[in-house]
C-alpha cells in the first residue's frame, strides 16, 4: 500500500512528462500545450477551492487570491525587477496573509452567507485593482518580461524561459509539476491529522469544537492554504499570459473555480483535476460549434449534474479502486 | 438631497421585488439560485418582444413576462432541482446546476434575442419637477409605483392566502410542514415558480427604463445575493430591507464619492464584509439560516 502511493505520483508524472508531449508531437497540435498548461494552472486554484470545501465552506472566491497573486507578481517582477521563480512563493504567500487577514472575521460565516461573501470579495479584489495606483486601473500591467534563469551556486536549476525555442513545453512543463506537486501536498494534508480534523469541521463545527478541536485556527489554517494555491496559479498565469488586467480573473472565473470541484466530485482529492480536465477541454473542443457552443456546453453541464450529482468520480468505474483503499 | 433620496427609494423598490425571488426560493428549497438574474433578463426581453415587436400594451408584456417565467421556474424545479436534490449528497451540488441553468439562459437569450442592448419606447411622457428639488420622470415614478404595488401584493399573498401560508410553513421547517399534511413537492414548485415570476416582472418593469441586454444578468445576480445578505437569507422583510438599503447606499454612494471615482461599489462591498463580520446572520436572518 505504501509503494502504490509513490508510483500514483510517478505514474502520473510520466504521463504529463513523457506521454502527453508524445501524443502532441504525433498528432502535431502544438496549440494543446496551452490548453493544458491552462488546465493545469487552473486545476492548481480549483485545489485550493476543494480544500475549502473539505472544511465545509463553499468558496467562491478564488478568483481574488488568483487575481492578487497575479499582481504582486506582476509588481514585484516590474518594479522590483525580481526573478519570477522567487515571486511565485512570495505571490502565494501574500495571498495566504491577506486571507487570513480576511479569513478571521469572514470564516465565522457558514453555509451561503460564506458563499455569498466570498463571491462579493472577487469583485472587491476587481474594484481595487482598478481603483489603486500600483495596479495602473484599468490599463493593467503589461509586458512583463519571461521568468528568468535560476541558478544555484552557478547551477542552472531553471533555465532562461526567453532564449529557449519553445518557451511554450518550459511553460507546460513547469505548471504541469507544479500541479502534481499541489496535488501530491493536498492527498498528504487529506490523509494527515489535519485532514481528518478537516473532516471533522465539515460534518459538525461545534461538535468537533467541543471536543477540543481549535476550529478557528484549522479553518483559517486550511483557507490560507487554499489561497496560496490560488496565488500561484495565478502568478504562474501572469507570467505566461505576460499581461494582467482587473479583469483578467472575474466572478465567473470564481465560479468556474467551484464547478471544477463539483463537478470531479467533493469527495476525492483528484476530482477537481479531473474537473478542471473535462471543462475547460469540453468548452476548447467545442469552440467548432461556434454560436451552439455556451448552448450545448451548459445543457452538458446540467445532464451531467441530473446524471451524477456527486462529480464524475462517483461513477461506479472510479469508485472500485477507492472503497478497496 | 431630496433628489438623492427619490433615486434611492425608486432603485431600492426595483432591487427589493428581484431579491424578494431569490429569497423566496432559497427559503424554500435552501437552493441559492444563480440563474435569477438571467431570469430576470429572459423576463425583459419577453416584455420587449411583446411590446415592441408585437406591438401589443405595455401591461399585457408585464403579465405575459411573469407567466413565461413562471412556467419556467416551475419546469425548471419539476425537472431538474428536484431530483438533483433527492439524489446528491450535499445539498450544495445544486449550485453546480443552478450555474449551469444560468450559463444554459445566457445561451439561450443570445440566440432568441440576440447580444444588443433593448428597449421599448416611454409608457409617459413628461418630467415631475417640483421646484427644483426632486426631477423624476413620470414613467420612473410609475415603474417604482409597480414595483411597490408588487411587493404589497406578494406579501399579502405570502400572508393571507392558502398557498403563501403553507410556503411559509415549509419555510420554517420541511419536515414539520410534511406532517401537518403540505403537499411540499406541489408547494416547492410553486414557490419556485413564484420566485421565478416576480424576476420576470422586474425584468418587464426595467425594461421600460433602462433596457435591457445579455449582459446584466450576471451582475444583477450579484446585487440580489447582496441584499439577501444584508436582510437576512430566506427573510421576507429582510430582502425587502435589503433592497431599499442597497438602493440608498448606491444613490448616496454616487453622491457622495462622485469626486473619487467610480468607487461607490468598492465601499458597498468592503462595509458588507464589515458588517457581516459583526452580524453574520445578516438585519433579520436565523443564525444560519
Amino acid at each position: 500500500m505504501n509503494i502504490k502511493k509513490p508510483l500514483l505520483v510517478i505514474v502520473l508524472l510520466l504521463v504529463v512528462l513523457v506521454l502527453v508531449p508524445w501524443l502532441i508531437h504525433v498528432s502535431g497540435r502544438w496549440d494543446f500545450y496551452y490548453t493544458l498548461t491552462s488546465v493545469a494552472l487552473l486545476s492548481i486554484a480549483s485545489a485550493g477551492v476543494w480544500l475549502t470545501f473539505y472544511i465545509g465552506r463553499i468558496n467562491i472566491g478564488q478568483g481574488a487570491y488568483t487575481l492578487i497573486g497575479g499582481y504582486a507578481s506582476a509588481i514585484l517582477v516590474t518594479k522590483l525587477g525580481m526573478n519570477f521563480w522567487l515571486t511565485l512563493p512570495l505571490a502565494g504567500l501574500i495571498c495566504a496573509l491577506i486571507s487570513i487577514v480576511i479569513g478571521l472575521p469572514i470564516l465565522r460565516l457558514r453555509g451561503v452567507y460564506f458563499a455569498m461573501v466570498t463571491l462579493v470579495l472577487t469583485e472587491v479584489a476587481r474594484l481595487t485593482a482598478l481603483a489603486l495606483p500600483i495596479t495602473n486601473g484599468a490599463k493593467g500591467i503589461v509586458n512583463i518580461p519571461m521568468p528568468t534563469e535560476l541558478s544555484f551556486f552557478g547551477i542552472t536549476i531553471i533555465p532562461d524561459f526567453g532564449t529557449l525555442e519553445n518557451p511554450k513545453l518550459a511553460f507546460y512543463i513547469a505548471s504541469v509539476i507544479m500541479m502534481v506537486l499541489c496535488y501530491a501536498a493536498l492527498y498528504r494534508i487529506v490523509n494527515s491529522r489535519l485532514g481528518h480534523l478537516c473532516r471533522s469541521l465539515q460534518q459538525n463545527e461545534e461538535l468537533s469544537a467541543s471536543i477540543g478541536v481549535n476550529t478557528a485556527y484549522l479553518r483559517v489554517l486550511a483557507y490560507s492554504i487554499s489561497s496560496f494555491m490560488g496565488g500561484i496559479a495565478g502568478a504562474s498565469f501572469v507570467s505566461i499570459s505576460q499581461s494582467v488586467y482587473p479583469s483578467s480573473f472575474q466572478v465567473v472565473d470564481s465560479v468556474n473555480f467551484m464547478l471544477n470541484c463539483f463537478l470531479g466530485g467533493l469527495g476525492f482529492v483528484l476530482g477537481p483535476m479531473l474537473g478542471t480536465l473535462v471543462l475547460y477541454f469540453g468548452w476548447d473542443l467545442l469552440f467548432t460549434l461556434g454560436k451552439y457552443q455556451l448552448l450545448i456546453y451548459s445543457s452538458m453541464l446540467i445532464l451531467l449534474m441530473v446524471w451524477l450529482p456527486n462529480g464524475l468520480l462517483s461513477l461506479k468505474l472510479f469508485n472500485r479502486g477507492a472503497k478497496k483503499k | 438631497m431630496e433628489q438623492v433620496l427619490a433615486n434611492g427609494l425608486y432603485l431600492g423598490a426595483q432591487y427589493a421585488l428581484i431579491a424578494l425571488g431569490l429569497t423566496l426560493i432559497f427559503s424554500l428549497m435552501n437552493v441559492l439560485n444563480f440563474a435569477h438574474g438571467q431570469m430576470y433578463v429572459f423576463g425583459g426581453f419577453v416584455t420587449y418582444t411583446v411590446v415592441a415587436q408585437l406591438g401589443l400594451p405595455f401591461i399585457v408584456g408585464l403579465i405575459l413576462s411573469g407567466i413565461v417565467l413562471g412556467v419556467m421556474g416551475a419546469l425548471i424545479e419539476k425537472y431538474l432541482f428536484r431530483p438533483v436534490i433527492a439524489r446528491s449528497t450535499r445539498e450544495e451540488s445544486t449550485m453546480l446546476l443552478a450555474a449551469g441553468i444560468a450559463f444554459f439562459l445566457d445561451a439561450v437569450i443570445l440566440l432568441l434575442f440576440g447580444e444588443k442592448q433593448r428597449g421599448i419606447p416611454k409608457i409617459i411622457d413628461g418630467v415631475l419637477n417640483w421646484d427644483y428639488r426632486i426631477i423624476m420622470p413620470y414613467d420612473r415614478i410609475l415603474i417604482g409605483v409597480l414595483a411597490i404595488a408588487a411587493i404589497c401584493i406578494f406579501i399579502m399573498y405570502m400572508q393571507y392566502s392558502k398557498t403563501g401560508r403553507a410556503m411559509r410553513a415549509l419555510a420554517q421547517d420541511r419536515v414539520a410542514a410534511e406532517l401537518m399534511g403540505v403537499d411540499v413537492k406541489y408547494y416547492s414548485m410553486i414557490g419556485f415558480a413564484l420566485g421565478a415570476m416576480l424576476a420576470g416582472i422586474v425584468g418587464g418593469l426595467l425594461v421600460s427604463i433602462t433596457g435591457i441586454n445579455l449582459g446584466m444578468g450576471g451582475p444583477a445576480s450579484i446585487k440580489a445575493f447582496m441584499m439577501i445578505m444584508i436582510g437576512g437569507a430566506g427573510i421576507i422583510s429582510g430582502a425587502i430591507a435589503g433592497g431599499f438599503i442597497l438602493g440608498m447606499m448606491e444613490s448616496v454612494g454616487l453622491l457622495v464619492f462622485a469626486a473619487y471615482g467610480d468607487i461607490t461599489y468598492l465601499m458597498i462591498f468592503v462595509s458588507l464584509i464589515i458588517f457581516l463580520a459583526i452580524r453574520p446572520h445578516g438585519l433579520m436572518g436565523k443564525p444560519w439560516g
